[in-house]
């Protein structure tokens, strides 16, 4: 057990040196989140009465794009280079490696969205950057990253590399989406996280499946 | 020989989709041997390496290693395994202390700062260990990944042509280097396009051609120019 | 070895008789539902096409979805063809279920689309499994192909459950206007004519299935003696 947190460890501190060397996914999440923003802005801007009432769906569907731009490197330089085969060399089972790089893709979207609700608040006049939301983001964002991850090794091992992968993702994240986007409405409009007790367990639920999914398949995805 | 061998092979196939690469392998290695192994390209050398790294599962067969099934117990023989491949398994973006750092912890070794160290200075690469291997020649990528597959001192070292890409003198410093490192106690298969080399490194010599082992020979009786016109046969003379 | 010929014979002539006595039922011996308004009475008897059509593509994938599982446990590509053969069948009446229910919304609702959580779902199960097709012929490697296809496919029809669940949570938490489910409301007499058009079909589903297993199959077959020959 110590040997396999030892290595989702390995994994994850390997990804974030080099993200802190190269700055290309958070780079290239975080400019694509601020051109979101902005197109949002101009298709609101005089046809919907007040831009708070669209804030919810604008806040997660600029994380679901910039995260699957995210996801869609997270094995890329591993395939291009060949590096995947010695993560896959470790000495403990596999799903210790998908473990490393999901925590690593969770991080790096987490960072993007905490980048992202200051300039929500600003753009669109809303207070977002409540713990409440900040609890229905990270856990939509867990359902996100565990999903995602897996799918990003698939992507990469096709013909099609990541312009398969938001193909694959967005139909089966729609709960995440649905129940992000509603219970964020709720939040805004004066819930409490009580109120939200549907929303959380199926953010939950959804999480702890897809994780186990995820654990039980990734050996399929990563073998030849 | 009265002792089991370390690595025993047993009607090994695999095939991706209808395409059977490897049609039944048969070979036995004991510990401590260094063998070469020769073949054309496609002929399935690298698809061998890849199931005794455990990266492949093969679709018939069967691969113990000290009597083990490595289908049973994979994560316990990838202790035991050293690959360098045509990939240097290397990460641009860390420095050349950093990725064996990164590796040291994959493999669970304790206190290994020393190893490393150590392990630098004989690749003669300890005064670049702080650059990124970005900045490195091709020759001291594969050094360097030469140290990375023996960091956790590894009971089998697999060698995927080592020495493609590299210009004559980087191939002789690292033959010299995996003959200095190799040890005679570690069993060493290595595949390589270079007849010569190989010979020089190597106990034993096998050429697999069409999915199946089709020459096994000591190396103690066979010499480059004996060894040529099998050779050109097998492999072609196209090969470099 | 797909199924024999005699049993792919026995179910397409089953399905047909089954098939023309649920159409004769559906259309003629059911009696008109009185608890809507007349006019739109014999769009109502779509409803007998509808419900099976939705209730087989749910079959159909969740066959792909234990063919997939046994893939991954077996390896055999008995599985993959019994998991890629399913789901083809379920995006068929996906479709059917699709579009009879844009039908049915037309004199009902006056709209040829509503955002009805089941219709939604089952939008998205179409764009699921049209996933799973992509992602399959991106890949040319066979094994690869089954192996990608059996873990998308395990993902996929687990998520259908939850999509389901958070888009009836989104509507119920607003005001309901449209609730099909009033109107499906079965009168006495329709019970028949409905449970026997949900068997009609899934007869239709099997029959489908193993004319899909033996085409396969065949491929299969002819591919391996090609290799053999040249």
């Amino acid at each position: 057990m110590k040997r396999y947190l030892q290595v989702i460890w390995a994994v994850l501190w390997k990804d974030l040196r080099i993200e802190s060397r190269t700055k290309d996914v958070f780079t290239s999440m975080a400019v694509f989140a601020v051109l979101a923003l902005l197109i949002f802005n101009f298709a609101f801007e005089l046809r919907v009465p007040d831009k708070a009432m669209v804030t919810p769906g604008v806040l997660w569907v600029t994380v679901a794009f910039a995260g699957v731009l995210g996801l869609g490197r997270a094995f890329i330089t591993e395939k291009d280079k060949g590096s995947l085969a010695g993560l896959l060399l470790a000495p403990v089972d596999r799903s210790a490696v998908y473990f490393g790089k999901m925590l690593a893709n969770l991080l790096f979207i987490l960072v993007v969205e905490l980048f992202l609700l200051p300039l929500i608040t600003i753009f669109f006049n809303v207070p977002l950057i409540t713990p409440a939301l900040l609890l229905i983001l990270l856990l939509g964002t867990i359902g996100f990253a565990a999903v995602g991850t897996t799918f990003s090794a698939l992507a990469v091992n096709t013909r099609a590399r990541e312009v398969l992968l938001p193909v694959l993702l967005f139909p089966v994240m729609l709960p995440v989406l649905v129940a992000g986007i509603r219970s964020t409405i709720g939040l805004l409009e004066g819930d409490t996280l009580a109120d939200l007790g549907n929303w959380l367990q199926l953010f939950l639920f959804y999480d702890l499946l897809f994780l186990v999914v995820a654990f039980l398949t990734f050996d399929y995805v990563v073998e030849e | 020989m009265t002792t089991d061998p370390l690595i025993e092979i047993a009607g090994l196939q695999k095939a991706f989709g209808r395409h059977r690469v490897l049609r039944g392998i048969d070979l036995a290695i004991p510990a401590g041997s260094a063998i070469a192994l020769y073949g054309p390209n496609g002929a399935g050398k690298t698809t061998l390496l890849r199931i005794l790294a455990t990266l492949s599962r093969p679709t018939g067969g069967s691969v113990r290693v000290a009597g083990v099934d490595i289908a049973a117990n994979p994560e316990g023989i990838r202790q035991h395994l050293g690959l360098v491949g045509h990939a240097p398994l290397l990460y641009d973006d860390l420095s050349a202390a950093e990725n064996l750092g990164f590796y040291a912890r994959l493999y669970g070794l304790p206190a290994a700062d020393a190893r490393i160290a150590d392990l630098l200075q004989r690749v003669g690469l300890y005064e670049r260990r702080r650059d990124l291997v970005r900045t490195f020649s091709r020759g001291m990528v594969q050094r360097l990944a030469i140290a990375r597959a023996l960091l956790h001192d590894p009971a089998i070292l697999l060698l995927d042509e080592p020495d493609t890409g590299l210009d004559p003198q980087a191939a002789e410093r690292m033959t010299a280097l995996l003959r200095e490192l190799g040890g005679s106690a570690r069993t060493i298969l290595m595949t390589t396009h270079h007849l010569e080399r190989g010979l020089d490194l190597a106990d034993r010599v096998l050429i697999l051609a069409g999915g199946r082992l089709v020459f096994d020979a000591s190396a103690a009786t066979l010499d480059a120019a004996g060894l040529r016109p099998l050779y050109d046969h097998y492999v072609g003379t196209g090969a470099a | 070895m797909g199924p024999s010929r005699r049993l792919v014979a026995g179910l397409n002539l089953l399905a047909l008789l089954a098939m023309l006595a649920a159409i004769y039922m559906a259309l003629v011996q059911a009696p008109d539902a009185t608890n809507i308004v007349p006019e739109i009475r014999p769009a109502q008897r779509i409803i007998y096409f509808h419900v099976p059509a939705a209730w087989v593509s749910m079959l159909a994938f969740l066959v792909t979805f234990l063919a997939s599982l046994l893939y991954l446990r077996s390896s055999h590509v008995r599985w993959d063809i019994w998991a890629r053969s399913s789901a083809e069948i379920g995006i068929g009446f996906t479709l059917a279920a699709i579009a009879s229910g844009s039908i049915w919304a037309k004199p009902a609702w006056n709209t040829w689309w509503t955002w009805d959580p089941r219709l939604t779902t089952y939008t998205i199960v179409l764009l699921l499994y049209i996933a799973y097709f992509m992602l399959r012929s991106a890949i040319d490697e066979p094994g690869r192909r089954a192996r990608f296809g059996a873990v998308y496919g395990i993902f996929a029809f687990l998520s259908v459950p939850l999509t389901f669940m958070s888009i009836r949570w989104w509507n119920t938490i607003h005001p309901v206007i449209l609730d099909p489910s009033a109107d499906f409301g079965l009168g006495p007499g329709m019970t028949l004519a409905f449970v026997f058009g949900n068997i009609a079909f899934s007869i239709l589903y099997f029959a489908l299935l193993a004319n899909r297993l033996r085409l396969e199959w065949t491929v299969e077959r002819v591919a391996a003696l090609r290799e053999h020959l040249l």
